[in-house]
């Protein structure tokens, strides 16, 4: 029963005005309020927040979410919490939560105190200020067209809010990490953040050089709360970070390969082995149940923390040992639609013969599975949420296969934003059932195709590559690339070197008596582009600048292994 | 990435029943085979009354657009060459058919449409849809390659050689498809000249070519144009027709369209039924009856209905979740074998094994009826498997008789609550339904509210009411309810008689009126003043008695009827109640599973050194709940250096008491791996990605608590 009336301008701005007249209000009872409930660990929220919680409680049950889940608590967490926005940090915090973390062994983190009560309680009004900021700003530009019209009747509380400087606007300079002090200073009141000053561990450097500080000011905590969509967009609008400018060269490992870290994970006990096995357990007690939803006409999706590849693999060898199956592994980073559809034709429908596009290979698989009655297949994909399969099509054409009766499909989806890859179509071709499948445990296949930060790329590939390419080309065309690639690796260390450019190159050639015209010259350019040994690139002025895309040390390698040739 | 695994062939043929799986996961019980026959026969015939439900509801519609569609094409039959005829004859007569916002539903309504207009008007029927036709060349290639594989289907009886014809699509264009209808309608023309088949007359002498667009709003509007544009240019040799599914209104039409294009059309409009009503009469079929032993709980019906109404609109869903609903009651509960229609349930209880028994003496509502036994009555139940037997068929036929009499007074009781002011009880009979369901329903504030308003009720309405009550009851099949109409039934003709004397007593007031004329001031006062007070302490009217006893007889009924289910013996056996397990399934909520895990690992760990208070983590978490913790104390950018020295500040104060001063090289790559590892799998996760902003940063890609 929704109620649609007309309200005149002025109302709206009173009622507005009202409620920013409360709120203030009610920031300025907070400090007293907050820290008595620090100092005494009382219950951690105060009346009219528990108030609110409980009506997003309310809420939440109307929508049917409230009730326990038969593992944990876990559904119990309420949208608020999971979505909501949190104030910029000191650039410090990072250094600060970890000698926080490390100072208190064993049991729970103890200025959390400080942290956590606050967070909770700001959760479920953040989206309500949200609503509230968006529409005060619609009405400060209202203003600013028809100030005339207005200025009279708005309130005057309303009218300070609008023409004062923000006072958080100027506290966010705390980033610049020289006036942080003044609030720590400030809040230190009720805090047990003292005893942290104290047990930093003398090691670590970034932590003893800071002040012990706590979280950003808390007595402008509801002010600041106030500010959360401006901050979001100054957060995101900036260019400019700030982050310390330290780079892992300088650090004295150096980047691992792929293998040293997997000799070296293999060493680290994995922790929490045996509740990992119970969970585990309990996961795998539901494979019987997954068969029979999987035969009427359900499909099943597996979600949660932790890689789902092993318990899969035992569903798949413990269950579908007797019949056809096809396994998908999503993280792959080659996989497509194609390769499945083509397996499924190929290898389970023994058909030889090429298809002009997808659509009309799932059609003749439909067809064929909709002929054959007897015609049975289970699918099982690992990551159906990969870089590969998330597109739309693809996803539309995993959907419309999974909604033929006999096929059945398992998969398992890990990315936070996953269940945005499917509309209410394909929901409901996929006729999904939920199943959480929280494991724990490490993701190592799934990661180990990613191109990790860390990992060091062992270039082999490329330097391969690279020889062989050249050994087919002329003595000159060989010659034209070692200079290109000398001149690169001269020029290593400066960090904003954007390539030889055409000129320059070619007077080098003609030096070298490699070349014989411009013209020679791009031709040579242009086969060496075609299998992708160099990459051009056009520069502010114009200028076409040379490069080849590989790195320092390939090169190194590269021009070693091509003086021992000559 | 994709690997088949297929099994020797010798095993290949083991039987793979679906009952099998079912029995495998409870080992417990021998009923298993018979629960799910029950089940799957259960569901059989719910859904094929959910299909006839949807049937009917269609039925209406579809009669309307198959008159339309015999319309449509007169004029091309009589070959009129009027001048008015011509100039009408470019456009295309096209039913725009308002279909609603579930897109998921209209599949149905597609396929009983089309096989409708097969039976009654034209066997050239196309169905596309938007994904498959990207192009004006693919939409071509599917609409003739649909039509002429119908028309396939009615002349490939006669002639083989046709099929080759058709099949052998090279040219998709307009000119083929005319060539084609010509011959197609010209060879059926002679057919019926020389056989003079009955059967193929049903259709007209040159049925029109139906176009069906299934979902509009999503073709791209390029290929509407062009497609419209061709076809009008050729309506003259071959009658198209088009119809478009429209899920937002109709208005969309002439947005996607520009008006040069949309005056090539004859727009007709059909309105669908909208999904709420769709829902409400499925509600009213499947659950407001006696006919299905199975039972939603309050709960659950709150969690289908609420997906039903804050995510979908999708009524199939709303089956599929009923569907999942009655597959968990019988795979969960062993009593469930019971849950069939009563007089197999009695035959059923009889040969019930002594597990069995013992399972229904551990269902809490019939300890909570063994309770209110006298002592040997108690002992002879816990003991005598034969006694209990026969105790639970008195029971489950009164659960039976309580079903079939809840479901008459419930609509009683709608037909009051839908018809007072500001709908305390809720609008909807299923508001009503789940009111009832979950606690007593006469406790409730609504309730009180609703019986003071119905108190107020003008005669008519509570005469309509009333004769609205007679009929349910009289129709209703318990038979209980023969005293109750015999009540009503007086109360009407109550009124009736009241009727007459108000009339007497009208007068009598009057009269007494003019009386009270001529008497001076003072006098009047103190006539005002006693007639005030006489109205505040003023004996009811008749009518008013008569309206209170309604009222309180309907109230009466209710106390008496309307008990919650879960106040009744054995109502386990019939009723699906665990909610949690069907929200987890239909309603999950990923982020919400990922965030616990990260923030709070004790509750799935269940580990002493994981178990933290309020929202902090311990230290010795995993390492990606560590990680996890830290990123989330950064801003936009996070330094890699930083994070992970912070890391190992983390890791090392755990493990500092056994990591001795002389391996920590080792122990430091450790860490870093551990990092590695951690940060790549918060990379898989979706929560940074790399960035180019800044050597060594990655970037986070959320804002906040998770």
């Amino acid at each position: 029963a929704l109620e649609v009336k007309f309200v005149s301008d002025e109302e709206v701005l009173k009622h507005i005005a009202d409620d920013t007249g409360m709120k203030l209000r009610k920031g300025k009872a907070q400090p007293s309020v907050s820290v008595k409930r620090f100092v005494k660990k009382l219950e951690n929220i105060s009346g009219d927040e528990a108030q609110e919680i409980l009506e997003e409680k309310d809420y939440v049950a109307a929508l049917g979410i409230c009730a326990q889940d038969p593992i944990g608590n876990g559904s119990s967490v309420s949208g608020g919490e999971v979505y909501s926005f949190k104030t910029p940090k000191h650039s410090s915090r990072l250094a600060e939560l970890a000698s926080e973390l490390a100072q208190t062994p064993g049991q729970s983190v103890a200025p959390d105190h400080s942290k956590c009560p606050n967070k909770t309680a700001k959760a479920p009004q953040s989206s309500r200020n949200y609503m509230f900021l968006l529409l005060m700003h619609l009405f400060s530009l209202l203003l600013q067209n028809k100030k005339k019209e207005f200025v009279s009747t708005t309130p005057y509380r309303l009218r300070k809010r609008l023409t004062a400087p923000d006072p958080y606007l100027e506290s966010e300079s705390e980033y610049s990490a020289s006036c942080s002090e003044e609030e720590d200073e400030e809040d230190e009141k009720g805090d047990n953040t003292v005893l942290s000053g104290q047990k930093t561990p003398a090691k670590m450097k970034a932590a003893s050089t800071l002040p012990p500080g706590n979280t950003p000011a808390k007595k402008n905590k509801e002010n600041k709360m106030s500010n959360l969509v401006e901050e979001y967009f100054e957060a995101h609008s900036s260019s400019k970070v700030l982050t310390s400018d330290r780079t892992l060269q300088k650090l004295r490992r150096r980047r691992l390969s792929q293998q040293t870290l997997h000799d070296l994970l293999k060493k680290a006990p994995l922790a929490y082995a045996a509740e990992i096995k119970e969970l585990n357990q309990l996961h795998e007690s539901l494979y019987s149940k997954w068969m029979l939803q999987l035969h009427l006409g359900f499909n099943i999706v597996l979600y949660g923390l932790g890689s789902k590849r092993d318990l899969l693999e035992k569903f798949r060898t413990s269950l579908l040992q007797d019949s056809v199956h096809l396994v998908v592994n999503g993280y792959f980073p080659s996989i497509t639609v194609r390769s499945i559809l083509n397996s499924i034709t190929e290898e389970v429908l023994d058909h030889i013969g090429t298809f002009r596009s997808p659509l009309d290979q799932l059609d003749f698989i439909i067809e064929r599975f909709k002929e054959d009655s007897s015609l049975e297949l289970y699918v099982l994909i690992h990551n159906l949420d990969s870089q590969m399969l998330r597109g739309e099509r693809s996803q539309q054409i995993l959907a419309q296969l999974s909604s033929l009766p006999s096929i059945y499909l398992i998969a398992s989806v890990d990315h936070i934003n996953a269940p945005l890859m499917w509309d209410q179509a394909k929901l409901s071709l996929y006729n999904w059932l939920w199943y959480e499948t929280t494991t724990f445990s490490p993701y190592v296949e799934e990661t180990s195709y990613e191109n990790s930060l860390l990992v060091q790329r062992s270039g082999s590939l490329a330097l391969s590559s690279l020889t062989h390419v050249l050994r087919s080309l002329t003595l000159n065309a060989r010659g034209i690339f070692r200079l290109l690639a000398q001149y690169q690796l001269e020029n290593k260390d400066n960090p904003s070197y954007p390539g030889l450019s055409f000129q320059d190159f070619y007077q080098q050639c003609r030096e070298a008596f490699l070349v014989n015209s411009d013209l020679t010259l791009r031709a040579q350019l242009t086969e060496f582009r075609d299998h992708k040994l160099i990459r051009t690139k056009r520069g502010a002025d114009g200028v076409e600048y040379l490069l080849i895309p590989v790195d320092d040390s390939t090169l190194t390698d590269f021009l070693e292994k091509e003086d021992e040739d000559v | 990435g994709c690997f088949v695994f297929k099994p020797s062939p010798k095993k290949r043929r083991v039987s793979q029943k679906t009952a099998i799986h079912f029995r495998e996961g409870k080992n417990d019980s021998e009923d298993s085979e018979l629960r799910f026959d029950t089940c799957q026969s259960l569901w059989n015939q719910i859904k094929l009354e959910t299909e006839q439900i949807q049937e009917d509801l269609n039925k209406q519609l579809l009669d309307n657009l198959v008159s339309f569609l015999r319309r449509s094409h007169s004029e091309f039959q009589g070959k009129t060459t009027e001048w008015t005829c011509r100039m009408k004859s470019r456009e295309i007569p096209t039913a725009a058919l308002v279909l609603g916002v579930n897109v998921t539903d209209h599949d149905l309504t597609f396929r009983n449409l089309s096989e409708a207009l097969q039976n009654n008007i034209t066997p050239y029927i196309a169905l596309l849809e938007a994904k498959d036709c990207p192009g004006i060349k693919n939409l071509m290639q599917k609409l003739m390659g649909q039509l002429m594989n119908c028309s396939t289907d009615v002349v490939s009886l006669e002639d083989e050689d046709y099929v080759q014809v058709s099949q052998n699509r090279t040219r998709c264009s307009m000119k083929s498809l005319v060539d084609w209808y010509d011959s197609v309608t010209k060879k059926t023309d002679s057919e019926t000249l020389s056989k003079k088949r009955t059967s193929s007359s049903k259709h007209q002498q040159s049925p029109p070519v139906v176009v069906i667009f299934k979902d509009m709003e999503s073709f791209t509007t390029k290929v509407l144009q062009d497609f419209i544009v061709i076809g009008s240019q050729h309506i003259r040799e071959l009658p198209l027709v088009l119809i478009f599914g429209i899920a937002t209104s109709p208005m969309i039409i002439h947005s996607l369209l520009p008006h040069s294009v949309s005056s090539l059309l004859c727009i007709e409009l059909f309105q669908s039924l909208s999904c709420k009503e769709h829902l409400s009469t499925i509600i009213d079929k499947l659950l407001l009856t006696s006919r299905f032993p199975f039972k939603l709980g309050e709960k659950v019906l709150q969690v289908l209905i609420n997906i039903f109404l804050y995510h979908d609109f999708s009524v199939w869903n709303f089956i599929k979740g009923f569907q999942l609903c009655i597959v968990e009651h019988f795979y969960s509960e062993p009593l469930s074998v019971l849950c069939c229609q009563l007089a197999d349930a009695k035959k059923r209880v009889n040969s019930l094994s002594h597990d069995q028994c013992e399972n229904i003496r551990r269902l809490p509502s019939f300890r909570r009826y063994v309770e209110r036994q006298e002592a040997e009555k108690q002992i002879a139940l816990l003991t005598a498997d034969s006694f209990l037997k026969e105790t639970t068929q008195k029971l489950l036929e009164d659960l039976h008789v309580y079903h079939e009499n809840y479901v008459s007074v419930l609509r009683c009781l709608h037909v009051f609550a839908c018809s007072l002011p500001k709908y305390p009880l809720g609008k909807q009979i299923r508001e009503l339904h789940c009111a009832c369901l979950e606690n007593r329903v006469w406790e409730t504030e609504e309730y009180e509210s609703s019986l003071q308003l119905a108190r107020m009720l003008n005669k008519s309405d509570l005469e309509t009411m009333l004769q609205q009550c007679v009929e349910i009851l009289v129709s209703s099949s318990g038979n209980k309810f023969d005293k109750a109409v015999e009540k009503l039934k007086e109360f009407l003709t109550q009124f009736q008689k009241l009727e007459e004397a108000f009339q007497e007593q009208d007068v009598s007031v009057s009269s007494q009126k003019e009386l009270q004329k001529k008497t001076d001031l003072y006098h009047l006062q103190k006539t005002l003043l006693e007639l005030k007070d006489s109205r505040r302490s003023k004996k009811l009217t008749k009518f008013e008695m008569l309206r209170f006893e309604v009222v309180d007889y309907i109230d009466s009924l209710v106390r008496s009827y309307l008990v919650p289910a879960d106040h009744k013996t054995l109502h386990e056996i019939v009723y699906f109640n665990t909610a949690s397990v069907l929200r987890g399934h239909l309603n999950a909520a990923p982020r919400i599973a990922l965030h616990t895990a990260l923030n709070n690992p004790y509750s799935y760990l269940k580990n002493q050194a994981l178990k933290s208070d309020g929202g902090s983590i311990s230290n010795k978490a995993p390492d990606i709940c560590i990680v996890y913790k830290l990123h989330l104390e950064c801003g936009r950018l996070i330094n890699l250096v930083d994070w992970l020295e912070a890391f190992s500040t983390v890791v090392t104060a755990v493990e500092g008491a056994n990591a001795d001063a002389a391996s920590s090289d080792q122990v430091d790559d450790i860490i870093h791996a551990r990092f590695i590892r951690a940060v790549s799998e918060l990379e898989l996760l979706g929560f940074i990605k790399p960035s180019k902003q800044k050597t060594d940063h990655v970037a986070r890609l959320t804002w906040g608590g998770c």
